[in-house]
Parts: C-alpha cells; sequence; structure tokens
C-alpha cells in the first residue's frame, strides 16, 4: 500500500492537538475558579476557601506543566508537515502565534509562580491578583490560537499576493466573521470543563467523606455554574451553528447528514451516512425539525451536499457522529444541572449517592464534548484547510514523504504514551492526595528546589505519600 | 508598501540574539544531561540537575521565542528549515520533552530514578546532537527551488553534520562542566576539573575540522575568508585566545573563569559563522531580505517583543540571582 503524506499528517496533527487541546481547556477554566476562591479567601477571610485553593492549584499547576509540553510540539507542527500552508500565512499566523508565546511567558515569568509559590511570601492581595491575572492570561493565550483557527474557517482582512498572504486589515483579520461566537462557545467550554471536573472530584471526595464541608462548598459552587452555563453553551451552541450555516455551509449539511438541498429537513436522530451512495442508511428521524433549528421556519430551505461535488465534501460520517456525541454530552449536562437543582431544593444534592456516581463519570464529559465539537469544526472544513482558498492537500509540506510522515506519526504516539501516562498517573495522585494532603504542612522546605509547575504539587511518583 | 527604516535587519539581530541566548544558557543545562551517564554516583548527579534545576525552562524560553519569531519574521528559514529538517526536529523535540519531564519526575521518583536519569541524559544528548546537525545543515545548504526545500528526508544527516553534532554534544558538555565548576564544591567541583581539559580538546578538534573543510566545500565562503584579510580574522583570533584562557584558568583552578571563558569562545565561532555565511539565511540561494515577511507584520510582532524582551532578562537575572552561589545535594524529599 502506498502510503499518504497528507492522509498521514492529517491523523499526526489530529493526534497531537486532540491530545493538546484537553489540557488547556481544563486549566483556563481552572484559573478562573482558583480566582474565585482567591477572591471569597479575601473578602470573606473564612479559612475552607483557601484549603480548597491550595489544592486546585496543585492540580492546576500539573496540568499546565503537561499543556505547556505538549504545546511546544504543535508549534512546531506547522512547519514540519504544513510549510507551504506556513509560508502563505506567516504574515498573519507568524505574529499571532508569536503573540500567543509572549501572552504566555509574560503570564509566567509575571504571575503564575507568585500564584504558585508566593503564597505567604507576599500579601494575600497581590496573591489575588496574581490569580486574577494568570485566569485572564489563559483567555488572552486562548483569544490568539482561536482567532488564528477562526481565520482558517472564516478568512478575511488578507490579500494574496505571489503566493503569500498580506494583511490589509488587521481588525479584519484578527476578528473574522466566526471568532466571537468561536470564543464564546469555547471560553463556556472550558468554565464547564472546569466545573464538571471540580464536581465530579468533590463528589468522590463526598462518597468517601473525606473533608466532608469543604469538599460540599466547591461541589456547590461547580452545580451553580453548571446550573448557569450548561443551557447558555446550548444557546451560544445554537447561535454558533447558524453562523456556519452562513458561512461553511457543507459543514451544516455534513453535520445534519443532508445529502440534497431540501425545504422542510428533518432532524436525524439516527444515521448511518454513506459517502459512496451519497445517502443515509437506516435513518432515524424528527420531521421538519432541522429547517426549524436552522432557518427558524418549519419549511426553511437546507443546504445539502449535493451542492459541491463529492470530492469537495467533509467527511460527512466523522462530522455526522462528532456532532451527535457533542451535542449529548451538551444535554447530559444541562440533565444533570437541572437534576443537581431540584436536589438542592430539597438540600440533598451532597446526599444522593446515584447523582454523586453520577457526577463522577461527568467529569469526562467535557473533554469527550470538547474533541468531539473540535473534531466537527476541523473535519467539517476539509477539503479546505482555509476555507474556500487552500486545500488541505495545497498547504501540505511538498517534500515530506509517506514513510517520513509514518515515523514521526508514530514517534509522537510513543513519545506522548510514555510521558504523558506518567503525567496523568501523577495527576491521579495528586486527586487521591486530596484538600488534605494539599494542606499538609511539608516537613522540609524546599530551598535548592526549583520553582516548576510541577513543583507546587508535593505527591511523591511512587508509594502512598 | 515604503519602508522608512530596515525591520528586516533589526529583526535578523533579534533572532541572531536570541539563537545566541538560547545556546549559551540552553547549552549549560543540556550538558548536564550530556555528562550524566559519566558521573560516579547519585550524590553527583542531584548536584548536577539542582545546579541547573531552578533555570533550565527559563533557558529554554528563548527556543520557543526564537522559533516564534522565525515565522513572523522570517517564515522562508522557517518553511525550508523545517521540512528539510523533519526527522531531526522531531528527535530534537522528543529529546528536549524526555529531559523536560525528567526535571519534574525525578525529584519525585524513588524507585523508578534510574529510569528519569536515562530519560534526562539521552533526551539532551540527542537534543544537542540534533542542533548541531542543524548547524552543519546550516552551513552545508539546502536544495530548493522557488520558495520550498525539494531535497529528500536525510540530506541533513552527512559525515560534515555527524561532526557538528557531536562537536556541539563535546561543546554543550564543556559549557555544563564549567558551569558546574562555578556551581559546586568538593569532589564534584573536583570531578569537572578533570572532564574540563578534555572536553575542551574535542571541541578544539571538531572546531579545527568545521574551519578547515568548510571553505573547501563552499566557495562562497572560501572567498570570503581568503579573498584578502579583513576584520572578520579576529573572531577565530579572539575564540582561540578564549579556548586558551580556558584551557589556563583550569589549571589554576579558577572557579568562574572557565565558564565565562567557554561562553565566550561560543560567542566568537558562532560570530565567525555568521560572517561566514552574511547574508545568507537559507544558504545557498536566499539571503536575509529573501525570507523576509511583510513589513507591517514584521511591525506589529516588534512592539510585542520589545516588550517582552525585556521582561524576559529582568525575569532571567532575578532567577539567576536568586539562585546564585554554591548548590548542595539535599534540599528535596
Amino acid at each position: 500500500m502506498e502510503l499518504d503524506p497528507l492522509l498521514l499528517s492529517r491523523l499526526q496533527f489530529a493526534f497531537v492537538v486532540c491530545f493538546h487541546a484537553i489540557f488547556p481547556v481544563f486549566t483556563i477554566g481552572l484559573a478562573s475558579f482558583i480566582a474565585v476562591l482567591e477572591a471569597l479567601s479575601f473578602r470573606t477571610g473564612n479559612p475552607v476557601w483557601q484549603k480548597l485553593s491550595k489544592f486546585w492549584i496543585q492540580v492546576f499547576a500539573v496540568v499546565f506543566g503537561m499543556g505547556v509540553v505538549s504545546g511546544i510540539v504543535m508549534s512546531f507542527q506547522f512547519g514540519t508537515n504544513w510549510s507551504n500552508f506556513s509560508y502563505a500565512t506567516a504574515n498573519f499566523l507568524g505574529p499571532v502565534l508569536s503573540y500567543e508565546v509572549i501572552t504566555a511567558f509574560f503570564l509566567e515569568a509575571a504571575f503564575l509562580g507568585v500564584l504558585l509559590f508566593g503564597r505567604d511570601k507576599v500579601p494575600q492581595g497581590v496573591h489575588l491578583f496574581a490569580a486574577i491575572m494568570v485566569a485572564l492570561g489563559t483567555f488572552i493565550s486562548s483569544f490568539w490560537i482561536l482567532s488564528a483557527n477562526s481565520l482558517m474557517q472564516t478568512p478575511g482582512g488578507l490579500e494574496l499576493r505571489n503566493g503569500m498572504y498580506h494583511v490589509v486589515s488587521w481588525s479584519e483579520a484578527l476578528f473574522t466573521a466566526s471568532f466571537t461566537y468561536r470564543f464564546i462557545h469555547m471560553a463556556l467550554a472550558s468554565f464547564l470543563t472546569a466545573a464538571l471536573v471540580v464536581a465530579g472530584v468533590s463528589a468522590w471526595f463526598i462518597l468517601q467523606k473525606r473533608e466532608f464541608d469543604t469538599n460540599r462548598k466547591a461541589l456547590s459552587i461547580a452545580l451553580w455554574m453548571l446550573l448557569l452555563l450548561a443551557p447558555l453553551q446550548v444557546v451560544i451552541g445554537d447561535f454558533h451553528g447558524l453562523n456556519t450555516l452562513k458561512h461553511q455551509p457543507m459543514k451544516v449539511a455534513a453535520m445534519e447528514g443532508n445529502w440534497q438541498t431540501a425545504n422542510g429537513v428533518p432532524l436525524l436522530l439516527f444515521a448511518i451516512p454513506d459517502q459512496q451512495t451519497q445517502s443515509n442508511h437506516f435513518e432515524v428521524k424528527i420531521p421538519k425539525l432541522a429547517s426549524y433549528v436552522l432557518t427558524h421556519d418549519w419549511n426553511g430551505e437546507v443546504p445539502g451536499l449535493n451542492e459541491v461535488a463529492a470530492e469537495m465534501q467533509p467527511p460527512v460520517f466523522i462530522v455526522f457522529w462528532s456532532f451527535r456525541i457533542m451535542v449529548a454530552m451538551g444535554l447530559l449536562m444541562v440533565l444533570f444541572a437541572l437534576w443537581g437543582l431540584v436536589l438542592r431544593y430539597k438540600a440533598k444534592y451532597h446526599q444522593s449517592r446515584s447523582f454523586l456516581q453520577g457526577l463522577r463519570l461527568m467529569s469526562l464529559s467535557p473533554f469527550i464534548a470538547v474533541l468531539a465539537g473540535w473534531i466537527v469544526t476541523e473535519s467539517g472544513r476539509a477539503p479546505w484547510l482555509i476555507y474556500g482558498q487552500m486545500t488541505h492537500a495545497e498547504g501540505l509540506t511538498p517534500s515530506l514523504t509517506g514513510a517520513m510522515a509514518l515515523f514521526t506519526l508514530i514517534g509522537y504516539i510513543v513519545v506522548y504514551a510514555l510521558v504523558f501516562s506518567a503525567g496523568v498517573y501523577y495527576l491521579l495522585k495528586v486527586f487521591r492526595g486530596g484538600v488534605e494532603k494539599a494542606n499538609r504542612p511539608h516537613e522540609q522546605e524546599e530551598v535548592e528546589r526549583a520553582k516548576r509547575p510541577f513543583s507546587a504539587a508535593h505527591a511523591s511518583l511512587e508509594g502512598d505519600n | 508598501m515604503e519602508q522608512p527604516f530596515d525591520l528586516t535587519l533589526i529583526w535578523a539581530g533579534i533572532i541572531a540574539f536570541g539563537v545566541m541566548m538560547y545556546v549559551l544558557m540552553d547549552g549549560f543545562d543540556l550538558g548536564q544531561g550530556i555528562l550524566f551517564p559519566f558521573a560516579p554516583d547519585e550524590h553527583h548527579r542531584d548536584v548536577m540537575m539542582n545546579s541547573v534545576a531552578p533555570v533550565w525552562d527559563g533557558n529554554e524560553t528563548w527556543l520557543v521565542l526564537g522559533g516564534a519569531g522565525l515565522l513572523a519574521a522570517f517564515p522562508l528559514v522557517y518553511a525550508v528549515f523545517l521540512p528539510a529538517l523533519y526527522i531531526g526536529v522531531f528527535l530534537l523535540l522528543a529529546g528536549l520533552i524526555f529531559r523536560g519531564v525528567a526535571f519534574e519526575f525525578r525529584f519525585k521518583a524513588k524507585t523508578s530514578k534510574y529510569l528519569w536519569n536515562w530519560a534526562f541524559a539521552g533526551g539532551s544528548t540527542v537534543a544537542a546532537f540534533a542542533q548541531g546537525a542543524v548547524v552543519g545543515a546550516y552551513i552545508q545548504g539546502f536544495k530548493t527551488e522557488n520558495f520550498r526545500y525539494v531535497g529528500g528526508a536525510l540530506d541533513w544527516l552527512t559525515p560534515f553534520t555527524v561532526i557538528t553534532g557531536l562537536g556541539l554534544v563535546a561543546g554543550y558538555a564543556l559549557l555544563g562542566a564549567t558551569w558546574l565548576i562555578m556551581k559546586s564544591e568538593g569532589e564534584v567541583q573536583q570531578w569537572a576539573y578533570k572532564l574540563a581539559p578534555r572536553l575542551l580538546l574535542m571541541v578544539l578538534v571538531v572546531f579545527a575540522v568545521i574551519s578547515v573543510y568548510t571553505p573547501f566545500v563552499d566557495p562562497f565562503v572560501k572567498q570570503r575568508w581568503f579573498s584578502g584579510f579583513s576584520a572578520i580574522w579576529l573572531l577565530p583570533l579572539l575564540a582561540l585566545y578564549c579556548a586558551y584562557v580556558v584551557f589556563s584558568s583550569l589549571r589554576k583552578q579558577h572557579e568562574g573563569m572557565p565558564f565565562v571563558a567557554t561562553m565566550g569562545l561560543f560567542l566568537f565561532t558562532y560570530l565567525g559563522l555568521l560572517a561566514s555565511k552574511w547574508p545568507y539565511m537559507v544558504p545557498p540561494n536566499y539571503t536575509l531580505y529573501d525570507a523576509a515577511s511583510a513589513f507591517e507584520s514584521q511591525l506589529f510582532l516588534l512592539l510585542g517583543f520589545l516588550f517582552v524582551i525585556p521582561i524576559v532578562l529582568t525575569y532571567t537575572a532575578w532567577t539567576y540571582w536568586v539562585f546564585r552561589g554554591k548548590v548542595k545535594a539535599g534540599g528535596y524529599h
């Protein structure tokens, strides 16, 4: 079989970016949660907030560290595998990605150290300020990344001259048509991720009857967040979808599994889309609902995949099912938010074992939803790398062979498997140590030690302490 | 757009400065990893790792900053070097990841400590070799057509780049050993005193091979150096003088001078290399002006760099100040 460098490069990029994405999406939300805990501690003086903050800062440190390591690989991928794309877009992409790096360094140099290690060394107000700045900084970082991605989805502000894009308007290029929706959708996703992980871990501690009062408070905050944000995310997601319909109709057609442009299109609950026959098998549908959702008219016209040639269609099966998985996770979140509200009304949200067990499982749901969502938006853009302007094949490194791409694909999988299984294993140890261990005074002050993000966590790699 | 001033030249200066900072600073901490397998016991290794633990990630900041800056200011370099060095870049990244993670976990490990020792040593050595091979590949030049790399996957791996790769491994080890002399005492320091002269000798051998070989294979370099004697001949002379200072200060058991003089050796060799190739940034075909991005993009990012570089420098200086003085083995649990 001929090794296809294009397919392998896309797999490699998907692997590396999916692996990377789960870390920042968590830290962005968690940084804000920590800032809230620090603010509560500052205002009320109640020691419980500080106890919680000490624990969650350790979790943040480890996840942040893993995010940084996996992110470095990302920044080289553009050049190694997609050099035509990098070269063509460098006038925009170069400064934007550099500004992301600058933001991250500035954040790390100026505030992260104070947040992780400065609690006893600076006034409490300064520590709170550092927490807020770290939270803000993670958002600024994601601003640059999402701006770069949005430009690939809905290009604007650029002009092509001699094979290179030139920026004619920075504001138009940074804030393209899909940017605002994407940014809000991702920001909410980050908050939801933090809320559900905090809820799941706290529920687990409560089930074990560990630090009950402390963890109950964390659970309470997380459930309020969930109640506020999960329904809001459904609304924002709908707006984002309408924006996509306007600018990338084929992506929406793939999401809906709609092969023919038609009026009164049904919403498919289940189907096996078949790109060969350009039709679906085993459809289970609700009549006219897709038209209503997308056009707010029961008989509205929904574009179908027949509007472009078969080879210019996105991979329908992947987009169709990823979209359904994302939506299912979102609806589950809404369900748990409402369940929590009912239990709270009966003052029992911290007693129902089935609810707490359910929350433990739900801590995985935001990661599944985020990855599925990114697969929808990235695969749905195919075959375009820059929508309507440059295909994946055109953006690929011309000198790349299938063997080279296969070598690094396997290589990255091996490296990541080794390194991140150690990281995740360690993170689970920090979770097991819990609020108690995070608040235990350390026997020995670590004078000569590096002040690395991981240094903020005190679990040892093996054994029980 | 009419350019009021030569931003491309300013950016070349920034990138050259960033690369130099990276080589000097990450050099001595990669050096600890290269010397790791040769250390007599865990006590030595603890001191070695502790001597760089507070600063190593700040040192690698310059690599990431330089990489991002290249894409923004000289996209052609980014779009030719990375495809041409595809396999090497992977090795470099994998090496840096393993050693980075070893920093985090070795301190927390007990029974698995030896695994992290290997990750640290292997990762550092591979990363250093890959960087040396990049230097060699740059001297060799790249097969390009119409602003694209058109060579093969392993064009970069030649006897010459293997020599430059090993040369940089030896060079980083020398930086590492002299850094260790400055930061340690007792038996660890004595061990480093013994290693350093041998490493210096290896570096000088590679230095000689490259200096003799390069003008032979590259007529451009030959022309630059042998068409009359210009001021650039000062650079290798200064480099040799630095090597002499390293040697004599090692003999007199000075503590700080060997490290300072080794940095001088690196600096003048680096400047000599730049002088050989100037103004070619993607040799043999493209100069820095061919490789540059648009004026407005360079300007847009320059504002950010002017803001962040002083902060990174201040932060770096502050970290080194806080962790000044001799290191001990203990202090962690």
